[in-house]
């Protein structure tokens, strides 16, 4: 176990590797960073001397030593927007974004697995089928348009819930049922399949044989069965939430996260606090996949790591 | 299937499965809108008239045949914007999803044959670049570089290729195993030809089921990016713009937001419809699923009709 948690960490650090080189290259080579964060009407001696502030007279391989040590340390750094160091917002929006992503698929995993369990007793039968139409047009919506449609019903229409903002519980609602939509459809339609595989195996109908309740047989066998590639699905879905759709829906509901506040640096040309998003939430992505292996490795031991 | 031409096969199936068949009918349809948009489109998508402006849509009191879906702030007509949005959605669609399926296909079928190191150290690439902040990159990217519908394409493609190549790696190192690539190896083919004419075959189904799923991942790729501001940019229409300039008319216009969205579920559901039907159909062990399921079904019944008789 601890062998393999160094492995994954090792390789985590080639992640963030990659993304530095990533984003190093496209700032420095295909950019400017100079003409991107200083307004037009800076004076070339300014530009110079921003230039040479950040290091962008130094040759590139000198360069991009800088630009590592710095991350290294978590020197992003000063945000332009902002006016104090680019990691200091990244910390102070992370627990927004945190709270939103969690009571997003929080939420999921209470919806999905009673209706994808309940969708799989009986096969291509009425719920069954409604299940998964559901699911279908679930993941056919894209976030941004759910969540305009849930603004205009409830906060517009039926004065509800707040349009947008932060503060209350109220103002968590409709975002975290925004967020919640696709992996609620990808999670009911993954137990769903797994169920209904697992429920034609011979253990069930031995349990069945001994006079095992259907709830029980779904309680104390199957449901522990699929837990381990459902806890994979929501660290991927975890992932994919951290890294594409909560930018959306942040920006949707003005919910000061990490998502929204990424837009807003890259539309003020602040290009330390967008690398700072960057890498914050490429070593969460790698973090949350070590915690996904160990969790499943510790839920069921035959798995082995490698 | 076996008997049966193909044709018949593929239509005789389809027609048992309604809602893939209806989903395909909604392609068309789409596909037609997207080529025929300048013929089909009532007005000039970038028309603006001042006096039309925020017409509703028919159906509304104050709303007239003109405009069908009603006008925009500007006076434009929803209705010619939704087909045209067609357009930009396919087409970034369409060329991202062939760069990547040629990039992720030749990176995969080069790893997979030659095996060994260079296997590993293509797949522990893929392996890091899956775990990439997805949309937070295209943002840094465009923001940096400049958007366009160039620029959208070009990194999504960037951002896409590794699925292609884990399914095309997998598939390539497990029929290097079968007898038939060993005797094409074994009369002395050249490489080319083992990957070319044994190999690449077996990879057409599969890999067409992933490019049409994958279809639908950038087309909410594109439409969320274009959402943001940081995709196609005006005069040019994408359904994601259009929502995203809809926005600020919540309270007074919901059709402005209403109808480009619709139109993107109308694709991405038609088309994982469709796909669902084709990944069951090209897969002989989920065909054979399927049939189990459909005769457990009719016994079921069955058995039921005669505990109620």
């Amino acid at each position: 176990m601890p062998d393999f948690i160094l492995r994954r960490l090792f390789q985590g650090l080639l992640v963030v590797l990659g993304v530095t080189a990533t984003v190093f290259v496209v700032t420095r080579v295909f950019g400017d960073p100079v003409s991107l964060m200083l307004p037009l009407s800076a004076t070339d001696a300014q530009r110079a001397a921003f230039a040479a502030q950040i290091g962008l007279d130094q040759p590139l391989p000198v360069q991009f030593w800088r630009f590592l040590t710095d991350i290294v340390t978590l020197d992003f750094g000063d945000s332009l927007w902002q006016r104090r160091p680019a990691i200091e917002v990244v910390f102070e929006r992370l627990p927004n974004t945190a709270l939103l992503v969690g009571a997003g698929l929080g939420l999921a995993v209470l919806v999905s697995i009673p209706l994808g369990a309940i969708a799989a007793l009986r096969p291509g039968g009425l719920v069954d089928r409604l299940v998964v139409s559901l699911g279908l047009l679930g993941l056919a919506m894209p976030q941004f348009w759910l969540g305009l449609m849930a603004i205009m019903v409830f906060a517009v229409q039926l004065k509800w819930l707040p349009t947008s903002g932060f503060g209350t519980a109220a103002h968590l609602v409709l975002p975290a049922l925004t967020l919640a939509m696709t992996p609620i459809a990808r999670f009911t339609m993954m137990v769903r399949a797994a169920m209904i595989d697992e429920l034609n195996k011979p253990y069930v109908q031995t349990a069945r044989a001994k006079g095992m309740s259907l709830p029980r047989i779904l309680r104390v066998h199957t449901l522990r069965n699929i837990l381990v590639p459902f806890l994979a699905l929501s660290g991927w879905e975890a992932i994919t939430a951290l890294s594409g759709y909560t930018v959306v829906v942040e920006t949707v509901f003005a919910w000061p996260g990490l998502g929204l506040t990424a837009v807003q640096a890259i539309q003020r040309g602040d290009l330390f606090l967008m690398q700072a998003i960057v890498f914050v939430i490429a070593a969460l992505i790698v973090i949350i996949g070590i915690a996904i292996d160990v969790a499943a490795k510790s839920i069921d031991p035959r798995i082995e790591l490698n | 299937m076996a008997n049966a031409s193909p044709q018949q096969g593929f239509w005789g199936d389809l027609r048992h499965d309604m809602p893939a068949a209806i989903g395909l009918c909604v392609i068309l349809l789409i596909v037609l809108a997207a080529v025929f948009a300048p013929l089909l489109a009532p007005y000039d998508p970038a028309a603006q008239s001042l006096i039309k402006r925020l017409a509703p849509p028919v159906w509304m009191t104050r709303g007239s045949w003109d405009h069908v879906l009603g006008t925009d702030n500007l006076g434009r007509d929803v209705l010619s914007r939704v087909i045209w949005g067609a357009r930009v959605t396919l087409l970034i669609g369409a060329a991202t999803c062939l760069i990547a399926a040629t990039l992720g296909t030749l990176v995969g079928l080069w790893a997979g044959y030659r095996g060994g190191r260079t296997d590993s150290v293509l797949m522990r690439l893929v392996d890091i670049q899956i775990s990439f902040p997805g949309i937070l990159l295209i943002l840094l990217v465009v923001g940096v570089i400049g958007p366009g519908v160039g620029t959208l394409i070009g990194v999504l493609a960037i951002t896409n290729w590794m699925v292609y190549a884990r399914l095309v790696r997998g598939i390539v190192s497990s029929t290097r195993q079968t007898a038939h690539v060993e005797a094409a190896e074994i009369v002395g083919c050249r490489p080319s030809r083992v990957i070319f004419r044994h190999i690449l075959p077996n990879l057409v189904s599969p890999l067409l089921t992933l490019l049409i799923l994958e279809f639908t991942n950038i087309v909410l790729a594109e439409a969320a990016v274009s959402f943001l501001g940081f995709g196609v940019q005006p005069p040019q229409t994408s359904w994601g713009l259009d929502v995203a300039s809809g926005r600020d008319y919540l309270f007074i216009a919901w059709w402005l937001v209403t109808f480009p969205g619709l139109a993107i579920v109308a694709t991405v559901l038609s088309i994982n419809l469709f796909a669902g039907w084709l990944r069951v159909t090209t897969d002989p062990e989920e065909r054979e699923k399927r049939f189990a399921r459909s005769l457990a079904a009719r016994r079921r019944r069955a058995v039921r009709k005669g505990a109620n008789t």
